[in-house]
């Protein structure tokens, strides 16, 4: 019952945190210069006032504020987030053709980041002194100190341009012919580089505070029953550690949606990946206003809809979050 | 009566100035230390390079792509035939000047919302921390991206965008420390007294509150300065103006050709970050020497 309680004030506050990037979107879209008028007066060549103030009586731009957010609220209710003059479709069509690619590069990096960052977490924690536990020291300073698009850059460097191992762009060669086993197999080529690229930032992040909780853990007394039970150390680290030193990094790794789009954005574009963030690049060097506050208000929903099920996965995991208040 | 001291005279320590014990704790860190003396070499690079070294970036000086060493130029040219070197020590400037610019103004906001919180607790702390939360979950490039893109690619512009959305971490450390310190006996005893608010937030409370706001504000010079360096690789920069990621963004399509003019940036964007939070490393174990015994 506590539960489904936490289930809906959850997930109407997250429904209120995406009312508010809606207003914060819209005001922007008002308060910076220039309008649609002004966009289709220059697709046209050109035109006079009177054209102009016809063409802002027919988008409803002569209405007062609150009245044009209200009608952009109904408009985004109604899966509609305007019209690309650039690209000449709808925006909303657009970010689906393309969130595809984005979500497969995202949860890719994000379960590499996870799974490697444990396993050298665990590794280190076990060995405190040993060499693992320098090296985690070292990733974890080149992850944050390195731009993320500069490892990338070497990376296709290394691997894509002096040994021809990974291809240099995109996410499939259209060249490739055969069934779906060989399409699959140039997807994985394509994604490998991204991948590690866009995993590197988080990969340290996790195995840092994995090595540390798990630290942590193994000196407490409820180990040291285990051991005294006479169990194997395999045991005690896979069975009992572990399992209460996973939870500060999912919630960690919750933390990072946000983080992870904005990296995202970066390392679409130095592989050319057909996602969001190639499209983003895209828009802003076209101006392209819709499209922009359309991704913006697509990657917001995105982190809003991570967080809550992060939130929730985790009361539903351990038991002791949320009993407090 | 004679005095009779309890504890032998000789072993009375003086009571030491705790900015002394933090520097000693800082100089015992031999990689913080070394980290301080290049970033300072940088930033002496960044304030008086131009002027030694007059070359205008922004000209045309040697052929195109012409590698390290050739035609006397230190790190050869780009694919406009502008030399690099200028380029680093023009781009050097940029990258601190908005680095710190923004990690000022993240860290303002920041102080400023997290000690209101902190401090009055009840409704204000609600929406303040509700404020905060709504920016993190902003994707914080795509939103700095949409201002720079509505708003015009000017420094300012650049530093607000940068500023606006990195300082949720420095309010919510800021918020925890007044939690924390505001229970304590010598501030109830400064409220007795009859101190005003503000002059418990900030003459009591705040410098108290600082060592750990201290180690973040430092870490947020660095990413402020990857945020400035992505967002330039990106092309959204003042365009008369040179910095590290715009020369990597612009000269990208040309790694084939001269992998150099994308490397050697990226290796000043990379050393600059490093140093910068091997020192608060250095300044976190030298703030906090408790966390440091944990």
């Amino acid at each position: 019952m506590a539960f489904l309680k936490a289930v809906i004030t959850r997930t109407l506050y997250a429904a209120l945190l995406l009312a508010a990037v809606l207003v914060l979107n819209f005001s922007m879209m008002h308060l910076a210069p220039g309008d649609v008028a002004d966009t289709i007066s220059q697709s046209m060549g050109g035109a006079d006032a009177a054209v102009l103030e016809e063409i802002r009586k027919d988008y409803g731009l002569d209405q007062p504020f609150l009245v044009q957010l209200g009608s952009y609220f109904n408009k985004v209710l109604h899966f509609d987030l305007g019209y690309s003059f650039f690209y000449n479709t709808s925006v909303t069509g657009l970010i689906m053709q393309k969130l595809p690619a984005t979500l497969l590069l995202v949860v890719t990096a994000q379960v590499l980041a996870l799974f490697v960052g444990i396993v050298l977490g665990v590794y280190s924690a076990r060995n405190p002194n040993g060499l693992s536990s320098h090296f985690v020291s070292i990733l974890a300073l080149f992850g944050y100190s390195a731009p993320v698009f500069w490892t990338g850059i070497l990376l296709l460097i290394g691997f894509s341009l002096n040994v021809h191992w990974f291809p240099v762009a995109g996410m499939y060669d259209l060249t490739v012919e055969g069934g779906f086993f060989v399409k699959l197999w140039d997807l994985i080529r394509h994604m490998v580089l991204p991948v590690i690229t866009l995993s590197s930032i988080f990969l340290a992040l996790y195995s840092r505070l994995c090595r540390a909780t798990m630290m942590e853990v193994l000196g407490s007394d409820y180990i040291r029953t285990a051991k005294a039970k006479g169990l194997s150390e395999r045991e005690i680290v896979y069975k009992h550690a572990l399992k209460n030193s996973l939870s500060p990094v999912i919630t960690l790794a919750g933390l990072q949606f946000s983080a992870v789009i904005s990296g995202a954005v970066l390392v679409e574009t130095v592989f050319s990946w057909p996602g969001l963030g190639t499209l983003a690049f895209q828009s802003i060097i076209a101006r392209d206003t819709p499209t922009i506050l359309g991704i913006l208000f697509f990657s917001a929903l995105v982190v809003i809809v991570g967080n809550l099920l992060t939130d929730l996965a985790l009361r539903f995991v351990d038991p002791r979050i949320g009993r407090k208040g | 009566m004679s005095k009779s001291p309890i504890i032998p005279e000789e072993e009375i320590q003086k009571a030491r100035h705790p900015m002394a014990e933090a520097a000693e704790m800082f100089a015992k860190n031999y990689a913080a230390v070394a980290a301080l003396i290049v970033l300072l070499l940088i930033v002496l690079a960044a304030i008086f390079g131009p002027t030694l070294y007059p070359t205008d970036p922004f000209e045309m000086v040697w052929a195109p792509f012409s590698p390290p060493g050739e035609g006397g130029f230190l790190l050869g040219t780009d694919y406009l035939g502008r030399d690099l070197v200028a380029a680093l020590l023009h781009g050097a400037r940029v990258s601190i000047i908005i680095g710190l610019a923004a990690a000022f103004m993240s860290v303002f906001i920041g102080v400023t919302v997290g000690a209101l919180a902190g401090f009055y607790r009840g409704w204000v702390e609600e929406v303040l921390m509700r404020i905060t939360e709504f920016f993190q979950v902003l994707p914080t490039l795509l939103f700095s991206m949409v201002i720079v893109a509505l708003f015009g690619a000017s420094l300012p512009i650049i530093t607000i965008a940068i500023g606006v959305v990195s300082w949720t971490a420095v309010a919510r450390i800021t918020r925890s420390e007044f939690l924390r310190i505001r229970e304590l006996e010598y501030v109830m005893a400064s409220r007795a007294s009859g101190a005003s608010n503000a002059k418990l937030m900030f003459k009591i409370i705040l410098p108290n509150a600082l060592p750990p706001i201290i180690v973040q504000a430092a870490l947020m010079v660095g990413s402020a300065i990857l945020f400035e360096a992505g967002l330039s690789f990106l092309g959204l920069t003042d365009p008369n103006v040179v910095s590290w990621g715009q020369v990597i963004g612009s000269n990208r399509q040309y790694i084939l050709d001269a992998s150099y003019t994308v490397t050697i940036p990226g290796l000043a964007i990379f050393v600059t970050v490093l140093c910068i939070s091997l020192v608060g490393d250095g300044l976190n174990d030298a703030l906090n020497p408790k966390l440091r015994q944990r």
